[in-house]
């Protein structure tokens, strides 16, 4: 049980990385590898302000703004300099593996003293359920653990909330527009280019949080920590639409959260059954692939047959 | 209106694949004109008119609108005085967002978006009223993604869309050539009703000879990049689609002598 509700709530951490991925992916339609070093900026920079005594909600903050940031420089060498967005993606990641070394000053900062959301749920827990442990369904389980659930499902759903409403706005709607259509949108007097910049930065900006959140769950920040993490977010993405679909956008953002959780399961499912951890990113990988070409194939051989 | 002087555009200078786009054009249209560009393929039409929208910076000439030099405007920034449809349906219209939602793009063509509801009641309410006057019964389906419609059906919209706020200039590229022909008509049908409506200046590009003889007020005729005929007023009028037949055999015949003539010169003197 514990395993869990540990997996739902990384899980659900990891869902800001997955709307972030969606911004850029779905939206853009470009498969975006700043993400795994601005995961790592966000964990790196709010680890590195806890350590140092920030408020975490403080700390967090300034993990979003420094993904933005990120974002921004991104989008600014795609949308202004014309680089290939891949490229673009590969030069900032690398660039942020050392600014990352510099902001923590070593390759791992452990948050073992300062105050985080997770030291936070547990003086939460002990005020609500006066022990340790609670008894949920006959399952006898930490209150902190539900408790940091519960902040996560809580955070989770204010950001869907917000994403939902800034998408429907006249900014949020030419944003989806200059992804969807770029001479269109042009030509009813949106500058592109601008637009471009400010979703990748949204979109880093996102990633990092789930960084910064990821750091206080799991207790410490590591400059290794970003590796592959573009590729979790696109399983998430895939796996969201697969399932729930994409006819809207309400359907998308909370298919790319149940996404995330699921694959968040499984993985705790298959690394329980044996699953060596050396071969996770490699399992992830060869998801995303039969993911991205196993409905091209099916649809070949089905047309073959008819 | 619309001053055009001496554009002159020529495409990968320097390679083999050297085009003189644009060789000096130069137009004039008053408010209210409604002209129509005929040319052959190559001729510039299709060029003059993305010079005038700013999709690419021009080696030489002016362009006033509206009584501002737009020159050297980008594109999303001219986008306040101009309305355009594109040939391809594809093009003007945003895939996988609601009809709605690209009507409200619309709405506020050439204005600062800011983070007020895209879809406010007040603008549901008059979306849903002109678009029931393209009477194409898509009035009850604006929540539907726009890239479910046909591309008659889309044209019409983009139509709709470049029309919703007023603009000093409309360019229509070959909107219908890319349309089945009851499509096409349908979409032409209302072109000239919005057109007439709102008396909007109109920069009109097309190779049907018969949409030339029986749209606008004036007529020009490129060939290789520059003006070759100009017609206007009661010449205009006059014209049939065999009119206009006949000039463009005139012009074909005019560059075979050409060629002849080249062929000629070099066999002489090389």
């Amino acid at each position: 049980m514990t395993l869990f509700l540990g997996a739902l709530t990384i899980g659900l951490i990891l869902s800001l990385l997955a709307l972030g991925i969606y911004i850029s992916y779905r939206v853009f339609d470009v498969a975006d590898i700043t993400v795994d070093g601005s995961i790592t900026f966000g964990a790196a920079i709010c680890a590195v302000l806890i350590v140092k005594g920030t408020h975490p909600m403080l700390a967090t903050l300034a993990a979003f703004g420094g993904g933005l940031a990120a974002g921004a420089v991104t989008g600014i060498l795609q949308a202004k300099f014309k680089l290939n967005p891949l490229l673009s993606g590969i030069l900032v990641m690398t660039s942020l593996y050392s600014v990352n070394l510099h902001v923590m000053g070593k390759s791992n900062v452990p948050l073992l003293t300062g105050r985080t959301f997770s030291t936070w749920a547990e003086q939460l827990g002990r005020a609500w359920f006066g022990k340790p442990e609670v008894n949920l369904l006959g399952w006898l389980i930490s209150a902190r653990d539900l408790v940091t659930l519960l902040l996560a499902l809580g955070m989770v759903v204010t950001v869907c909330l917000a994403l939902y409403w800034f998408f429907r706005t006249e900014l949020g709607t030419a944003m989806r527009a200059s992804g969807d259509n770029p001479q269109m949108i042009r030509a009813l007097g949106v500058n592109v280019e601008r637009y471009r910049i400010l979703g990748l930065a949204l979109s880093n900006g996102l990633v990092a949080l789930s960084g910064a959140l990821l750091a206080q769950y799991q207790g410490f920040a590591d400059a290794q920590m970003g590796i592959g993490m573009v590729v979790w977010g696109l399983a998430s993405v895939i796996i969201g639409e697969s399932l729930i679909g994409s006819r809207s956008l309400g359907l998308a953002i909370y298919g790319a959260i149940a996404g995330s959780v699921l694959f968040r399961l499984l993985v705790a499912i298959a690394l329980r059954w044996g699953l060596n951890p050396n071969d996770l990113k490699l399992v992830t990988a060869l998801f995303v692939f039969a993911a991205l070409v196993l409905p091209q194939w099916l649809q070949r051989r089905g047309k073959r047959e008819t | 209106m619309l001053t055009v002087s001496n554009l002159r555009k020529t495409f990968n200078v320097g390679t083999v694949n050297e085009v003189r786009a644009l060789r000096g054009v130069s137009l004039e249209l008053p408010e209210g004109a409604f002209l129509v560009i005929l040319g052959g393929n190559g001729s510039g039409k299709s060029t003059l008119l993305n010079a005038v929208a700013g999709s690419f910076r021009l080696d030489a000439g002016e362009i006033h609108l509206a009584g501002q030099k737009v020159t050297r405007w980008p594109e999303h920034r001219r986008a306040r005085l101009i309305g355009r449809v594109f040939q391809n349906p594809f093009t003007g219209t945003a895939p996988t967002m609601s009809i709605a939602e690209n009507l409200a793009l619309a709405a506020r063509r050439g204005q600062r978006r800011k983070l007020g509801w895209a879809l406010p009641r007040n603008l549901m309410d008059e979306l849903r009223d002109r678009v029931s006057q393209l009477k194409m019964s898509l009035e009850d389906r604006l929540d539907n993604a726009i890239g479910t419609l046909s591309g008659g059906q889309r044209q019409a919209l983009t139509l709709l869309m470049a029309t919703w706020l007023k603009p000093a200039l409309l360019l229509l590229d070959e909107h219908t050539a890319a349309l089945d022909p009851k499509s096409a008509d349908l979409v032409l049908r209302v072109t000239e009703e919005i057109i007439t409506r709102h008396r909007l200046t109109t920069l009109m590009v097309t190779h049907s000879m018969q949409q030339a003889a029986n749209l606008g007020d004036r007529i020009v005729i490129m060939h290789k990049g520059a003006v070759a005929y100009r017609f206007t007023g009661a010449d205009k009028q006059r014209l049939g689609a065999n009119d206009l037949l006949a000039r463009f055999e005139d012009l074909r015949r005019r560059e075979m002598l050409d060629e002849t003539a080249a062929a000629l010169l070099r066999e002489t003197y090389l």
